[in-house]
């Protein structure tokens, strides 16, 4: 009797205001981000000249780096980062693994392993051309992992997947780097790259990469409510009428396209597939339409904010986003551990 | 087999890599009694959830196929499956932080399509879903935050959104004390009554699965070993076949249904005499 007097005072079914909130602060953030991101580099320039630049350039030295470095680098941080965060929450609903991400589970190592097969071997040079091998990297990895993952007893756990995605990475490192050693002249680029760098690469870079990118989120988002009953074991999945091979499959295109766009243009950045995704289910659930679309918006931030903080600390040398990101990353993945084992 | 039967399993014979689960000999048939509980009992191992595993296009069947509507599941839909049949799984898994009212409306997926997003109707019949488990008080709370008995309605709860006329639910009670289990069975039976559902349910325990259920399919090693009411199935000689118990069936003090209570060994010094017809050996004194 009490229940349904309960019931009938109950708040409405639904609930909308959180991810509202959750929305307008990501995009604070990402202004803030932006700003910072296209006023502050190595050579230093005044608001002034930053505010003259973008509404009236006049060819000046200050124009030029803020039109054609900043400007550009910080579309590229937004690209990647939200490829990398949306990569993340993908990863992580398919596998229902908490500590998935790109990084982790070999599938950037792959990418960067087939991009430096690709140079070092077959000599290609520009973007274009190596980001299909990119793609294939990052496919056969997702693919070796999958399959390792699931071979082992009980089916493809977190564990056996953690394990598993250590296991190629690790390889896959091995082998990139035993390629770049026997190249010398390689290496230094190489270096740059393999760290997760934006750099000056371009306007035209952004281009290239943008139609991969945005075909990935679209994959990400018909994939939403699939991934919404996924959570809920395969069984019950199956039950609910849900297409479960099409739906990985669906996810498999989209985390390759994603992955290997973002290590194609910046190296293979950790971490923000892993973070991103996590800052977003804290916020708002675990309701995938609202993780994808903000799980992008906080991955764009993560990358654009470490990139700043990358040009500021080492000043007027520059520390690339993938280590600034390791350093912060590390601590909140240990710190995930630790709270789930502490949950267990 | 009499009464019709939208659901029914045509000769089928399921395993895993190279052992066969069910239906070893040649097959296995089994009615679906349209309106009824069914339980399916048998002891561990004896292919029970494989079954309804099969029966819910979880498993498909080496041989033989499953039926519903006249159609064979592999050739319908999962998604049109879905709008007729439900599934609760042994051990569903929820995410981490979900809510109830979020949980119950994914029973509503496969009435939805990318081009009809979330609806009124979608709406009602979560509402309703919750009420109807009592669990509307409950709607804004998150999973993690209720007992194991709660969460039990509430999965059924997801089910009962999907509105689907035939439930299959695998061991509804595992993990559940005796009260909650008598809870989510009173549930089954509203189920049943009130909305005229068919229910195939795997219970382990006999005198629930009895009180419960209007018919019983006691299995063994893969096989169908006896099929009926609870009075026709529950019998002395098919528990000491099916199971391997001597025991004795008496009426349910309450509800008249059989009773199975178990000879064994032990015996507690109560002062009282037991009357044990028709065991010899092992007499108390």
């Amino acid at each position: 009797m009490g229940t349904t007097v309960v019931g009938r005072l109950a708040p409405p079914v639904r609930r909308r205001s959180r991810p509202w909130l959750a929305l307008g602060l990501g995009l604070g953030a990402l202004a803030v981000v932006v700003v910072l991101s296209i006023a502050v580099g190595a050579s230093p320039t005044t608001p002034g000249q930053v505010w003259d630049a973008l509404v009236a350039p006049t060819g000046a030295p200050s124009d030029v780096v803020v039109r054609e470095l900043r400007l550009p680098r910080t579309l590229l941080g937004i690209l990647v980062g939200a490829a990398l965060g949306v990569a993340g929450v993908l990863m992580q609903g398919h596998t229902r693994n908490p500590l998935a991400d790109p990084g982790l589970l070999g599938i950037s190592g792959g990418a960067a392993f087939c991009v430096v097969l690709s140079t070092t071997v077959l000599g290609v040079t520009d973007v274009f051309g190596y980001v299909w091998f990119a793609f294939a990297g990052a496919a056969l990895a997702a693919l070796l992992v999958f399959t390792l993952g699931a071979a082992s007893r009980g089916g493809p756990t977190p564990v056996t997947l953690a394990l598993a995605g250590l296991a190629v990475s690790e390889l896959l490192l091995a082998l990139t780097s035993a390629m770049v050693l026997g190249e010398g002249p390689s290496l230094d680029a190489y270096r740059f790259w393999a760290a997760g760098a934006l750099d000056d690469r371009g306007a035209a870079l952004t281009l290239q990469v943008l139609p991969f990118v945005l075909l990935g989120l679209v994959l990400a988002i018909a994939n939403v409510r699939a991934l919404d009953v996924l959570a809920l074991g395969e069984d019950s999945a199956r039950g609910l009428g849900q297409d479960v091979t099409r739906a990985r499959l669906v996810g498999l295109v989209a985390v390759t396209l994603l992955t290997g766009a973002s290590v194609a243009v910046a190296g293979p950045i950790g971490f923000v597939g892993l973070v991103a995704p996590h800052v977003v289910r804290s916020l708002v659930g675990p309701a995938h339409g609202r993780l994808i679309p903000l799980a992008a918006l906080v991955g764009a931030v993560l990358v654009l904010a470490a990139d700043v903080v990358g040009r500021l600390v080492v000043r007027p040398a520059e520390l690339a986003v993938g280590i600034v990101l390791g350093i912060v990353g590390a601590p909140f993945f240990v710190a995930l551990i630790r709270r789930r084992m502490v949950k267990l | 087999m009499t009464g019709a039967a939208r659901l029914s399993a045509q000769g089928v014979r399921v395993g895993y890599g190279d052992a066969v689960v069910v239906g070893g000999t040649d097959g296995l048939d089994l009615d679906v009694v349209d309106g009824t509980v069914t339980a399916v009992i048998g002891p561990n191992g004896c292919g029970k959830s494989t079954l309804l595993r099969t029966l819910a296009r979880l498993l498909v069947p080496r041989h033989g196929h499953v039926l519903l509507d006249g159609r064979r599941l592999d050739a319908v839909p999962s998604r049109e499956v879905a709008t007729v049949l439900g599934v609760l799984p042994q051990d569903p898994t929820a995410p981490e932080g979900i809510r109830v009212a979020d949980l119950v409306a994914r029973g509503r997926h496969p009435h939805q399509r990318w081009f009809r997003q979330w609806s009124a109707d979608d709406e009602a019949a979560v509402a309703e879903a919750l009420a109807w488990t009592d669990m509307t008080g409950f709607a804004e709370r998150t999973l993690d935050t209720l007992s194991g008995g709660q969460r039990q309605r509430v999965w059924i709860s997801m089910a009962l959104a999907q509105g689907t006329d035939v439930l299959l639910l695998d061991e509804p009670t595992t993990f559940l004390d005796l009260a909650h289990q008598v809870d989510v069975l009173e549930l089954v039976g509203r189920l049943h009554r009130e909305r005229g559902r068919t229910v195939v349910m795997v219970l382990h325990d006999l005198n629930l699965a009895a009180r419960y259920a209007g018919r019983l399919v006691a299995m063994r090693d893969g096989e169908v070993a006896a099929v009926g009411t609870p009075h026709e199935v529950l019998t002395e000689d098919t528990v000491r076949d099916v199971f391997g118990l001597d025991a004795r069936v008496v009426d349910d003090p309450v509800a008249g249904t059989p009773m199975v209570v178990p000879i064994g060994r032990h015996r507690p010094a109560t002062g009282r005499t037991p009357v044990i017809t028709g065991v010899t050996e092992d007499a108390p004194g």
